[in-house]
């Protein structure tokens, strides 16, 4: 809370309109007497222009897809999945290279080799090729897409927090602790990594939009999220072949996902802004 | 240098040993997408035998690995035709649009981070960042549809002059015999789009760095000293700041590589362009294992050999660097 309270303007509109988009997207689905996968009447309610009320006296705010669903229902509910899959993946891509980090760091030797070998492979090959040899290999679908996240997700936050802790090893507080008799485990997880974690923090929360907007790219190539359940990328996808006929098909969701990308980009900026601040260090360069 | 261009072989090898690993492990058997619909078990079994697919898989990793060191990617299953000729077709494609808007992406964005920098806190610095911040939140695939839905079909519509008026599709246009200027004219305007497109979401990126950058080294001791010379201002931003920030666009440039064949991807899955990007994807549904092996060893090359290659040119340019 203090630290929205020292928030400059435009990040605290990003704040708000990230907490307006979560609010949204929980409450609008439940909230909805429409149902946003099943087929109805498809003749009738079919591309209804927003702002519009079809024949059943049905108010639609942004119109309806080719099969008459109600775009703005069907819109919220994908961004319960974009905004899940976002988050659940850059945590736990940023938690498995906490641990790889922290593995590398404080066994080194072989281990530390090894993993870093494998990290360096991981990055060579660009995150998309990476993640569309996964995806599209295995079943497609919300697990696969969250999990391919994660293993293609992991390498640069382990980098950092590797590089992290073999700095604050030197630290006298490490060699205190461990001259008090505290553990090689207990040092690491009580002393060392707490110190070690701003950079892979400000990278995971930087990495939230990137996952949403990887997702919807995946999702959008017909490679991540299967129709009939919504994401912002199959439902442009879906508006693809009617940008003429009924542009806002694919304009709608297209317009949620910049505005949730770009507040989570402006907080992870800000939440930089103010590691780097008080840390006084290159922060913004590494992360 | 020599040990860093062997690191560098060897972790390639290693990005192709884990994809090898990824796609074999994967569920889902190759052969049952290649025979069809109506084929029994019987054929299935004997494209399987043919392709190699019913050994361990140790035995088709290290006939793979024989290959490979011969030069041989082996046959595409889908195409019929070698791995390595179809990448050769689809290669120059690929690289000529990342080229083309790598160029413009830093002849673009460092001039506008630049600008945005040297007029910090002004109107047209809130103007810029506001519009750089949105274009890097924006998909490319949704910039692509927009743009073919403004200039293509709304071109047409609302009665664009001709010249704007630009095709959607494919990289010529279909039945047209061009020969000269026109072929060369021609192409120009269904690479307009897709350039633009990818540039456009670079320099969004880059602009922002740039602005960070620049920022830094505009408070910097000796940018205050040029100006208390007398140096005019063209020749502090030029001389002492650009001279200054610019290795970190080298490394940048290596680094924007991914970033670039993310989008490349999208941006030919759009506009039909008969590149990498289409060919991996179209690989991957089609379970063209070899197929898919040489575009991603391909795309690891190249970010591989970006990132040695800005290692060679950075002493060059910044004195520090040198040994």
């Amino acid at each position: 809370m203090r630290f929205i309270g020292r928030l400059r303007t435009p990040d605290r509109i990003a704040a708000g309109l990230l907490a307006a988009m979560t609010l949204a997207v929980i409450a609008v689905p439940l909230l909805s007497r429409q149902d946003p996968l099943n087929i109805g009447d498809v003749l009738t309610l079919r591309l209804l222009p927003p702002w519009s009320r079809d024949t059943h006296g049905v108010f639609h705010l942004l119109g309806t897809d080719r099969f008459g669903r109600d775009l703005f229902v069907r819109m919220m509910l994908a961004g319960r999945i974009s905004l899940a899959v976002g988050v659940l993946g850059s945590l736990l891509a940023g938690a498995l290279g906490t641990m790889v980090g922290a593995l590398s760091a404080w066994v080194g030797g072989a281990v530390d080799a090894v993993l870093m070998a494998i990290a360096d492979a991981l990055l060579a090959l660009p995150r998309l090729v990476l993640l569309l040899v996964c995806a599209a290999l295995w079943q497609p679908g919300l697990a696969t897409v969250v999990v391919v996240l994660v293993a293609t997700g992991w390498m640069g936050v382990a980098r950092l927090v590797r590089a992290e802790l073999l700095g604050v090893r030197t630290h006298a507080y490490v060699d205190a602790a461990t001259a008090l008799g505290a553990s090689s485990a207990r040092v690491l997880w009580r002393h060392a990594l707490p110190n070690a974690l701003g950079p892979a923090i400000v990278a995971t929360t930087l990495g939230v939009g990137n996952a949403i907007l990887l997702e919807s790219g995946l999702s959008f190539l017909g490679l991540g999220i299967q129709p009939p359940r919504p994401s912002w990328g199959n439902m442009i996808a879906g508006g693809r072949d009617l940008i003429v006929a009924a542009p806002w098909v694919a304009i709608a969701p297209g317009l949620a996902l910049i505005v949730t990308v770009l507040a989570c980009t402006l907080l992870g900026d800000a939440l930089r802004d103010r590691l780097a601040g008080e840390m006084g260090t290159t922060l913004r360069d590494r992360a | 240098m020599l040990r860093r261009l062997a690191g560098a072989l060897l972790l390639l090898w290693l990005v192709l040993t884990i994809t090898f690993a990824l796609i074999r492990l994967a569920p889902g058997d190759a052969a049952t997408f290649l025979v069809s619909p109506s084929a029994t078990a019987a054929d299935v079994a004997r494209t399987r035998a043919e392709l190699g697919l019913d050994r361990s898989i140790a035995v088709q990793y290290a006939r793979w690995a024989v290959g490979m060191l011969r030069g041989d990617l082996g046959e595409s299953f889908s195409l019929h035709q070698p791995v390595t000729q179809a990448l050769a077709q689809a290669l120059p494609v690929s690289v000529g649009l990342g080229a083309a808007s790598l160029f413009l992406t830093f002849l673009v964005g460092v001039p506008v981070g630049m600008l945005q920098a040297i007029r910090r806190g002004r109107p047209l610095d809130h103007v810029l960042t506001v519009l750089t911040t949105v274009v890097y939140a924006a998909p490319s695939f949704w910039l692509a549809l927009a743009f073919v839905a403004v200039f293509t079909y709304g071109a047409a519509a609302w009665g664009f002059p001709q010249w704007m008026r630009l095709p959607a599709f494919g990289l010529r246009s279909p039945g047209a015999d061009l020969h000269g200027v026109a072929a060369v004219s021609d192409l120009l305007r269904h690479a307009l789009l897709p350039v633009t497109i990818l540039a456009a979401v670079g320099a969004a990126g880059i602009a922002r760095y740039a602005r960070s950058s620049v920022t830094d080294v505009l408070s910097q001791d000796f940018v205050r000293t040029a100006r208390a010379k007398g140096m005019s201002p063209a020749r502090v931003y030029f001389r002492h700041v650009l001279m200054t920030v610019l290795p970190s666009f080298v490394v940048l440039f290596a680094l924007s590589l991914p970033g670039l064949v993310a989008g490349s991807i999208f941006v030919e899955a759009v506009f039909a362009w008969p590149g990498m990007g289409r060919l991996m994807v179209n690989a991957i549904i089609a379970r063209d294992y070899p197929l898919v092996m040489g575009a991603a060893g391909v795309y690891a090359a190249l970010v591989l050999a970006a990132n040695l290659a800005g290692d060679l040119v950075l002493p060059l340019i910044d004195p520090r660097r040198r040994a």
